[in-house]
């Protein structure tokens, strides 16, 4: 009788250990690929200014700033993959959901406007990555570690090219500056987003896989304002937030980007280069 | 014409002496070997070895297992390079060979040879210094400015000299 208890109670605590190794692998691949979806929409969005940036330099800068991105995406979407476990691609991950399954951050689906947008965001971004990526490469996990000291060298060198552009735009003529303001105005509401946490995302941190975003907010806040008032520029984060991202829940221009961005694979679903 | 004379002699870095040192450690060096024909597509006579990619050789239960690193992570040479150890090995006589994409430790310029870094400066690429200290790779001056911090590919920066005006690639300290 008490051996049969026992028994009852080790298949209990084996069972509720298996149900918590799947949350935490499906906690995992949820992080994976949020982050991977982060990367390939931002990247999807730098790559559009290919053959139409201001001149060639910057043209051949921000298609290689793209590719930095489509590599991060790759490196994520393929440990995702392996995580999962159901012998899917990072390809099938990439090219075979809908905009509802897509969880990266508005901010980085947003169109590109014009060039001073993209500078402006880009250089939000860099001083998001460059913090956040920092923090990420000492993760537990040893492959989110490696991803993230590869990545994060290169978001180092983005900001250095962002932030004396910004600079620049600021500093140019009254139309550069009232441009830059227009975009800061738009992505103020976007930018809170990068500090929210998930519920899967908070248990990560727990077992010190996953980075507190939330904590990220004042030190981002400070290096963008004190960059910008070097400039002259005043910049306050409103606090109406717009969110959703995570959920699945996007703005109206990502279903269009995405329908451009799958369009080969879902009309020749495993064509090949 | 400013002239630069600390940066005619490469010196050797820690982190390739730790590489060459490993290499040399190594009981395969047979393949090590081997794999010097494998070279960078984009940087002609640059080896992967000498790039700082090729990381290990390694023979495990009959299958050669070679390990490389990217320089940068969407560097569309790394496909070729793989295609090209493969090849290398089948014409050695290596059959059964799989080559594994290692991130850990990242790949930084400190891991090329210093007889990488003299071969790009024979094609006319500024190789990379610490302090991004850019001389000109065809009269050796200083006296350089940066024109774009992306050149013809990622792991490239373009500049231009001041004295003798070329346009030149710089290949950025990473």
């Amino acid at each position: 009788m008490t051996q049969a208890i026992e028994s009852a109670a080790t298949t209990e605590t084996t069972q509720t250990a298996e149900t918590a190794h799947r949350r935490a692998q499906q906690d995992l691949y949820r992080f994976l690929v949020a982050l991977a979806d982060d990367a390939v929409v931002l990247s999807h969005r730098l790559s559009q200014w290919c053959s139409k940036a201001p001149y060639l330099e910057e043209d051949i800068a921000l298609s290689n700033v793209a590719l930095d991105y489509i590599g991060r995406a790759r490196m994520f979407y393929q440990y995702a993959a392996e995580v999962e476990g159901k012998g899917r691609t990072e390809d099938d991950i990439a090219y075979f959901r809908n905009e509802r399954e897509f969880t990266n951050l508005l901010i980085h689906e947003l169109p590109i406007n014009d060039f001073a947008f993209t500078m402006v965001r880009q250089f939000f971004l860099d001083v998001f990555y460059c913090q956040y990526l920092t923090l990420l490469c000492d993760s537990k996990d040893q492959q989110v570690a490696a991803i993230a000291a590869k990545a994060v060298k290169e978001s180092r060198y983005h900001l250095k090219r962002s932030e004396p552009w910004i600079t620049q735009l600021c500093e140019g003529t009254e139309e550069s500056l009232s441009r830059v303001q227009d975009a800061l105005i738009e992505l103020e509401n976007f930018a809170g987003e990068l500090f929210l946490m998930s519920d899967w995302e908070t248990r990560l941190v727990g077992q010190g896989i996953a980075v507190d975003r939330a904590q990220l907010h004042g030190n981002w806040n400070s290096h963008v304002q004190d960059f910008l008032k070097k400039s002259g520029v005043e910049f306050s984060p409103c606090q109406l937030q717009i969110r959703g991202g995570r959920e699945g829940i996007h703005t109206e221009h990502l279903g269009h980007m995405l329908s451009d961005m799958q369009y080969l694979q879902r009309t020749y679903p495993g064509a090949q280069w | 014409m400013q002239q630069s004379t600390t940066k005619i002699i490469p010196t050797k870095h820690p982190v390739y002496a730790q590489r060459h040192a490993f290499r040399r450690g190594s009981e395969h060096g047979a393949v090590w070997q081997l794999l010097d024909q494998v070279f960078d597509p984009e940087l002609p006579g640059l080896t992967i070895w000498d790039l700082g990619v090729l990381q290990n050789v390694q023979l495990s239960q009959g299958q050669w297992q070679i390990a490389i690193t990217p320089t940068y992570s969407g560097c569309p040479a790394v496909e070729t390079i793989h295609q090209d150890i493969v090849n290398a090995m089948h014409q050695g006589g290596y059959q059964d060979v799989k080559v594994n994409v290692v991130l850990a430790p990242p790949w930084s310029t400190e891991m090329m040879s210093p007889a990488g870094k003299t071969q790009l400066k024979a094609l006319q690429i500024a190789p990379p210094d610490v302090d991004d200290q850019v001389s000109c790779p065809v009269c050796d001056s200083d006296n350089t400015q940066v024109v774009s911090q992306f050149g013809s590919t990622a792991c490239k920066a373009l500049y231009q000299c001041k004295d003798c005006l070329e346009h030149f690639d710089y290949f950025k300290h990473f």
